[in-house]
């Protein structure tokens, strides 16, 4: 629905593609891990690897979380908003088909938190 | 004539409404060679339709001689009270210096809008048609930039003594949590004169005022500080004249036109709703902040949206409105919000000017027994454990920027209403672009006015534009940490206002001030 406006109104978007000085930005939240208050976001270029987005990127992140050393990233289930994702790890942001401002869950299969408290 | 010759009957002093019409309603004048949609452009775009402004009700016949009087009354006592507060060391007699965290949260995060409130009722007073609403929004607007003139002269006092007092102006237009207030403010006061009346007037002041100045009032109390009681005090006796504008500006919107329902109706849903998601700061301040705990979050809630809001929505049945539909959605939300609130705070630190801790262990059996439903269950394990981290000198600091909701902006950390261990992620595509929300709701007011929320200006964003650095420092130099260069642009000293309570120099000047005060 349009604004009610009393004469022309832009649409002026702040957070659009050519602002982050060539980079895309990638929200990713680890399921059932609420110690972290919220998902994480970053700027990546989108010839980046997803592979070191998991590696080189999450453990800075998430490490301090105990569960996070048990991780095995084979079983690890994907969604992208909302809907089943199957990440390629040697494959870039780009060529995963990740665009800017996607959004990222994963859950880690058995690890549901700090005594199963979904944090 | 002069007065000397003035008949005997038409000396007899007015009566009070008589006064009153005279010099408020009377000072108004029909033009005669400007149309009035040129004087009042703002008045007909956002649908309202008014038919007779004269049929607005004034709430309160104050003419501005006696509200002068008044206020001055009011404020020779409240500056006496705080003269003598600050004369005897009234600091130094709070509960702890956790409690004066409190105050740093409410002088950056409420203070400023009041100054905010304060010019939005300057504007919206300027643009009504009517005598009647002009001059409530007129007398509403002094009280405001009076709150906040004696909120900073009550605060100032603690500036000369604790951290994070210095810069809230500053402050309130960069720091990452302070978005959120002032976004809200910011989407009032762009909005049209009729959309602040119900976001403001009616949403803010009359539904959800109590909860935001009783907890911080009682609390101000039970902790000792006379200051900020009075201060508070003060302003809640102004807030019962505002209660009623917000109150007459509802019922002259709805008795003016049948099509003003769905409008208002509309609004009180969108306002309802930002002004709660505001109020999470409020509800850990409650449960957390507090050394001498009031009451909880929950049951503020219970007590002042539930039952008393609850009442007002049944007296204005008649009218056809309902209550708001985020009220269902908050009630799951009042067992939760302020835990998550908290640890939020906790865990960013490193960001805010003031300092955090973990709760100790009577407070979490507090907390358990307040939130026996939820909190063992789903906050306890990582209260505890940041505790115990904290302890073993692994004190949790998060230095990943979240992720924010595009229009309440706070960051995504509210569950989803059916399942507390799950994030709520709602998203909307518009014009090419994702855009992301914690809640229906939030959703709903961006899908109704995308063009509006587009333009929220996301300090996580903004710090990854490269937005949030002073002039002239180098992102690209090798020696540059994007973390402190942020917050020197916030105005925050690190390693002072920030932290951890524990070995703060607030908690060490304090504890070292009051034993030589011998208290």
């Amino acid at each position: 629905m349009a604004v009610a406006s009393v004469g022309e109104y832009p649409s002026t978007h702040m957070d659009s593609l050519d602002k982050f000085h060539g980079a895309q930005l990638l929200y990713v939240g680890w399921d059932q891990h609420t110690l972290f208050c919220a998902p994480f976001c970053w700027p990546f270029p989108p010839d980046m690897k997803f592979g070191d987005v998991v590696h080189g990127v999450l453990p800075g992140a998430f490490g301090y979380h105990p569960e996070f050393a048990q991780i095995d990233w084979s079983t690890v289930t994907w969604l992208k908003s909302g809907q089943p994702f199957t990440p390629d790890f040697d494959k870039t942001l780009a060529e995963n088909g990740l665009q800017h401002k996607d959004v990222l869950r994963f859950k880690a299969p058995g690890l549901n938190g700090l005594k199963g408290s979904g944090a | 004539m002069s007065l000397i010759d003035t008949p005997k009957s038409d000396l007899k002093k007015l009566g009070l409404k008589e006064r009153y019409a005279l010099m408020t309603r009377d000072l108004a004048w029909e033009p005669t060679y400007q149309s009035k949609d040129d004087i009042y452009p703002y008045t007909k775009y956002e649908g309202i339709k008014i038919h007779d402004w004269d049929q607005w009700v004034d709430p309160f016949r104050m003419t501005m001689e006696a509200y002068w009087k008044y206020q001055a009354e009011k404020e020779r006592k409240l500056y006496a009270i705080i003269d003598a507060f600050v004369q005897n060391n009234g600091h130094l007699g709070v509960t702890d210096a956790r409690y004066i965290n409190t105050l740093k949260l409410f002088l950056t995060g409420v203070s400023p809008l009041e100054y905010m409130a304060h010019r939005g009722f300057a504007h919206v007073g300027r643009q009504m048609e009517g005598a009647g609403p002009r001059v409530a929004c007129l007398m509403q607007s002094l009280d405001e930039i009076r709150h906040i003139q004696t909120q900073i002269h009550s605060m100032s006092n603690y500036n000369r003594y604790y951290n994070g007092f210095h810069d809230p102006f500053h402050m309130i237009e960069r720091v990452w949590y302070l978005s959120v207030p002032r976004s809200f403010f910011d989407d009032a006061y762009t909005a049209g004169p009729f959309e602040f009346m119900i976001a403001i007037g009616f949403s803010f002041e009359y539904v959800l005022t109590n909860l935001l100045f009783v907890p911080f009032i009682s609390g101000a109390a039970y902790n000792g500080d006379m200051g900020a009681m009075t201060f508070g005090f003060s302003a809640q006796s102004d807030e019962a004249r505002h209660m009623t504008l917000g109150l007459e500006a509802i019922k002259f919107m709805l008795e003016q036109d049948p099509d003003n329902l769905p409008i208002v109706q509309k609004w009180i849903d969108k306002w309802t709703w930002r002004g709660t998601r505001v109020l999470t700061i409020v509800a850990m301040m409650m449960d957390y902040m507090l050394p001498k705990k009031v009451m909880s979050w929950k049951e503020a809630w219970e007590i002042y949206f539930e039952q008393n809001g609850g009442a007002l929505f049944n007296d204005l049945a008649r009218y056809g409105i309902k209550p708001p539909k985020c009220a269902e959605w908050a009630a799951v939300d009042k067992e939760h919000i302020s835990h998550q609130a908290w640890a939020t705070f906790y865990q960013y630190g490193a960001a805010a000017p003031f300092n955090t801790w973990a709760p100790a262990a009577e407070d979490l059996d507090w907390l358990s027994e307040k939130y026996p439903d939820t909190f063992d269950q789903y906050y306890r394990p990582r209260y505890e454990y940041w505790a115990e981290q904290a302890e073993a000198g692994n004190r949790f600091y998060n230095t990943t920027l979240p992720m924010l909701c595009q229009v309440c902006q706070i960051p995504m950390l509210f569950t989803e209403p059916t399942d507390p261990t799950q994030i709520c992620y709602r998203e909307s595509d518009f014009e090419g672009e994702k855009f992301h929300f914690c809640s229906d709701h939030c959703k709903q007011i961006f899908d109704d006015e995308p063009h509006k929320y587009v333009q929220s200006w996301l300090p996580v964003h903004q710090i990854y534009q490269g937005n949030c650095f002073d002039p002239g420092v180098d992102p690209t130099a090798p020696d540059f940490n994007a973390l402190s260069a942020v917050l020197d642009h916030y105005h925050l000293v690190q390693g002072r206002d920030n932290l951890e309570y524990e070995g703060s120099e607030d908690q060490t000047n304090f504890r070292n001030w009051r034993a030589l005060s011998g208290r």
